[in-house]
């Protein structure tokens, strides 16, 4: 009974395909979207700090491409 | 700064929670559609993306109008921040738009006025992108690009009319319609939740932009007073 309701589910009325589909791509998309951009975020975070450390170590002499 | 900070898990929780209720209630708590069956399923991630593709639009060229009109830094950083996000919910809105219109309509696509204009509204997206980024000067390509945002909304009241104005395949309004809403409440909710859902995800995630924006920044002022200090 179970597995028969699950793949009844599944099957979403012969539309599966398309129906799974469109939250599969939707899912992915927004969770890349958010991935990158907190990535992105925390990149951009840390070599602030470390500019700033070099900043205040090195007294402002100029610094490398980090 | 340090508002957006402390704002930010809690929007990621309230979009994670609405998302999920709202993927509940479309796959499982909603009733398939008389005539559709359970592709109508697809219209509760498609109608809510294609909201979000024009309030995203809309808000980018608010704070296009806002960046260009009184020169605020952080305006024209909100429309950046925005525009891949508005990007990716126009994309998916023409997805599954696509995914579901092929069991419906027979096709992947027609070149409906309703399709068309938001595929125009996908490529104005892309154009802003590039044309932000074409320019060494962030400032100019801020310029450039919120002027191309600016007359590229002449397209959002396209897109929303579209139906109504032309024949179209695309069916016309059924939730923010004269007389109020023609979808049963059973359908409506999941709706409304996902929709919910969806701008909370814009706000969390504009938000990670926009503080990775003020941080780029910051960085680039550093470098500037390390060259020149």
């Amino acid at each position: 009974m179970e597995s028969e309701s699950l793949s009844l589910f599944l099957a979403m009325g012969g539309y599966a395909v398309y129906v799974w589909s469109a939250f599969a791509a939707t899912a992915i998309v927004l969770i890349v979207l958010l991935v990158a951009s907190a990535r992105a975020l925390r990149n951009r975070e840390a070599a602030l700090s470390r500019l700033r450390a070099e900043l205040r170590d090195g007294g402002g002499e100029p610094a490398g491409e980090a | 700064m340090r508002l957006s900070r402390a704002l930010t898990p809690w929007l990621g929780a309230a979009s994670a929670t609405l998302i999920a209720v709202g993927v509940y209630l479309a796959l499982f708590a909603s009733p398939p559609d008389y005539q559709q069956g359970d592709s109508v399923r697809i219209m509760y991630v498609h109608v809510p993306a294609a909201w979000m593709a024009l309030f995203c639009y809309a808000v980018l060229a608010g704070a296009s109008a806002v960046g260009l009109i009184w020169k605020h830094p952080v305006a024209d950083l909100t429309a950046k921040a925005t525009a891949p996000i508005g990007a990716s919910f126009t994309f998916l809105a023409l997805l599954t738009g696509s995914l579901w219109g092929k069991p419906m309509w027979g096709t992947w696509w027609v070149w409906d006025a309703r399709l068309t204009s938001v595929l125009i509204l996908f490529f104005l997206y892309l154009g802003y992108m590039a044309l932000q980024s074409a320019f060494d000067d962030p400032n100019r390509g801020a310029k450039a690009a919120a002027i191309m945002a600016l007359v590229g909304f002449v397209n959002v009241p396209i897109i929303k009319f579209s139906v109504d104005w032309w024949y179209t395949l695309h069916q016309p309004a059924s939730v923010f319609r004269a007389g109020g809403p023609s979808i049963d409440a059973s359908m409506l909710w999941p709706l409304a939740v996902m929709a919910a859902g969806f701008t909370m995800y814009y706000f969390y995630v504009v938000t990670l932009r926009l503080r990775a924006e003020i941080v780029a920044g910051k960085i680039r002022a550093l470098r500037l007073r390390q060259v020149h200090g």
